[in-house]
């Protein structure tokens, strides 16, 4: 394989930026010592061993399961939205998805500061809760507002790649389904899905990744009674300054997320087709 | 070989860029200062750069503990710097402070005399203290018809999901071992182990663990009771009418934050120059009116507006300040504080 000289640029980036990065976390993470140098560290599989105590598991668990949930409630808003938009006429459909995008060029923490003011105790949610006459309701600083504030910020990144399988599906496979007698229901089932599973799967590893280790979503809209896996990565490295311990559990985090491409790629080989956004 | 060459190009071209990017600053003497977020007047900086023909780059952080790493691993070099008494005695011990030239700060003579020569620095041979404060318990007089005087009313069940507690683990751990009458720099296990329960036992009732939005959601009156650093509730009282501050009678916690020139700073003199220009009694009184806390220059104090001055809060009297310990660094507990959080926090 021959590069063109062109591209030494780009490698030298990807060395300094990600080789090199990836490198001192897994060495920080096998390692224990004092600073002063590489030549003090010592190898030690302790950080490892101190993440299997239950208190830091259960972190991993809570992290997981929210990161499941707030997955699959984005699969199941997302897929319907994106079938919608794909069946809309070309014009259309530029419109819709530029308007799914707009907020997106919004600051990511300013959204979510946004939703503080919405659903806060006297916020404007529970203002009009209660000018209708009903008790106000505790939206704010539970698990339903961390699980929210996923779902609205992860949200795109589900529906725009199912909605790019969508769009490319050759209709001519679906009027052939038609043809030959299916209903909508089979046609869906028998056709339209199937073809789409790559756009899912590349849509559910773009928001499992990015809400299994959020810290802000949760410190936010959580009122910091969250401990979540990247709270715990940003408490290591900023407050307590055990780089160590936060590299190992960014290793295991990021084994986690490997681990999930790992099988959503091995659906994926089974089907032909793009990947959407990969 | 000729890939070779191409491949120097490459570099070099790569090389010229950062080179270029860099090189065009100005020539006016710089120092760089890192404080806590909006804890300055910003036209004194202004003020500052003016009359000595210098720049300042100002840069902010939010807790002792992120500053201390960026200043211990983050490879930065600041000139000045506002570290609390307990992060000071571990920078001190570790030898990341630079010992002051006083020749050069003649103002530190403003400075109040019970703010000198303290523990975590006798003879303040590397800090000037800036500001001081308490901890204490700011609560709206319509949502709260109990007496606050002490921590117990953070575990009323009365007030189930109106408390607010600090998302710091040095202050949240503090208020638990002061309610039970144990030391806030206490080193015993078992002590800190029932704060930690203590803790756990009142999360169910804890709105939230918050640090700058608590001056926001008790000015909009979304929480009842928070626990906040002084000036924060002076802060909310300019906002909000029905809050009061209220200093437990468990005792508190006395913080100062101070200014220190790091090891690796840059321009040492300008630094000192900075330090004494913030203790001219009428730019501390400025500062002091802005940031709302309290004041460590003495001579500040006929500056400020008779609201501040005669406040209970800010300046609270001897008698009040009779149980107040400030914080030690914890040291080889660290990591202790650091366990009891992370098991308060993934507590469900």
């Amino acid at each position: 394989m021959r590069m063109k000289w062109t591209s030494y640029p780009y490698i030298l980036w990807m060395i300094i930026f990600i080789v090199v990065p990836l490198a001192l976390i897994l060495l920080y993470s096998f390692t224990v010592g004092e600073e002063g140098g590489i030549t003090n560290l010592r190898f030690s599989l302790d950080n490892f061993r101190r993440f299997l105590d239950p208190k830091y598991l259960d972190v991993l668990w809570i992290s997981i399961n929210l990161a499941l949930k707030s997955t699959l409630i984005t699969m199941v808003l997302g897929y319907p939205l994106a079938m919608i938009i794909a069946k809309e006429k070309p014009k259309k459909r530029n419109v819709m998805i530029l308007l799914l995008v707009i907020p997106m060029w919004m600051n990511f923490l300013l959204r979510t500061y946004a939703w503080l003011t919405l659903l806060g105790k006297n916020g404007f949610i529970n203002y009009i809760i209660t000018k209708l006459g009903f008790a106000p309701l505790n939206l704010i600083y539970n698990d339903r507002a961390v699980l929210l504030g996923m779902v609205y910020n992860f949200l795109p990144f589900m529906v725009l790649p199912i909605y790019s399988v969508l769009v490319k599906i050759d209709k001519s496979l679906i009027e052939a389904a038609e043809d030959l007698g299916a209903n909508k229901f089979e046609v869906f089932s028998k056709v339209t899905f199937p073809l789409s599973i790559p756009g899912i799967i590349t849509g559910i590893t773009m928001v499992f990744m990015p809400a299994v280790s959020t810290f802000v979503i949760s410190r936010l809209l959580g009122g910091g009674q969250y401990m979540l896996i990247g709270n715990l990565v940003e408490q290591q490295y900023l407050w307590v300054g055990d780089w160590h311990f936060g590299s190992a559990i960014s290793i295991i985090m990021m084994a986690f997320i490997l681990v999930t491409m790992a099988i959503t790629a091995k659906f994926d080989n089974q089907k032909e087709g793009g990947g959407g956004l990969w | 070989m000729k890939k070779n060459i191409k491949l120097f190009i490459t570099l070099g071209l790569i090389l010229m860029v950062g080179i270029l990017s860099t090189a065009c600053g100005e020539d006016k003497p710089t120092i760089n200062v890192y404080n806590w977020g909006d804890y300055v007047d910003p036209d004194v900086i202004r003020e500052f750069e003016e009359e000595f023909g210098v720049k300042v780059n100002y840069d902010t952080f939010a807790t002792n503990e992120d500053m201390y790493v960026s200043i211990k691993k983050g490879g930065t070099s600041y000139d000045v710097v506002f570290p609390s008494d307990y992060m000071i005695e571990r920078m001190i011990e570790e030898g990341l402070l630079e010992k002051l030239n006083k020749d050069n700060i003649p103002n530190l003579a403003n400075i109040d005399e019970r703010f000198l020569d303290l523990e975590f620095d006798p003879n303040n041979e590397y800090s000037v203290p800036y500001m001081w404060g308490t901890v204490g318990i700011v609560y709206n007089k319509n949502m709260v018809d109990d007496v606050v005087d002490s921590w117990d009313i953070l575990w009323n069940e009365k007030y189930e999901g109106q408390i607010l507690m600090l998302d710091s683990q040095r202050d949240s751990i503090g208020v638990a071992l002061k309610k039970l009458g144990y030391s806030m720099n206490t080193r015993n296990l078992e002590e800190l182990e029932e704060a930690k329960e203590e803790l756990i036992k009142q999360k169910p009732l804890v709105y939230a663990y918050v640090g700058d939005e608590v001056k926001d959601l008790m000015v909009a009156e979304e929480a009842a009771l928070a626990v906040v650093w002084s000036g924060e509730a002076i802060a909310i009282g300019r906002e909000n009418d029905n809050v009061e501050f209220a200093i437990p009678k468990e005792g508190t916690n006395l913080w100062f934050d101070c200014m220190v020139i790091p090891k690796n700073a840059k321009n040492k003199e300008l630094a000192e120059e900075f330090i004494n220009f913030m203790n001219r009694p009428e730019i501390a009184a400025r500062n002091t009116e802005y940031v709302g806390y309290s004041t460590a220059n003495i001579k500040a104090l006929e500056y400020l507006p008779d609201y501040i001055r005669n406040s209970s809060v800010a300046y609270p009297s001897d008698e009040e300040l009779q149980n107040v310990e400030i914080f030690k660094d914890p040291k080889d507990f660290l990591s202790v504080y650091d366990e009891i959080w992370v098991e308060v926090k993934a507590q469900r």
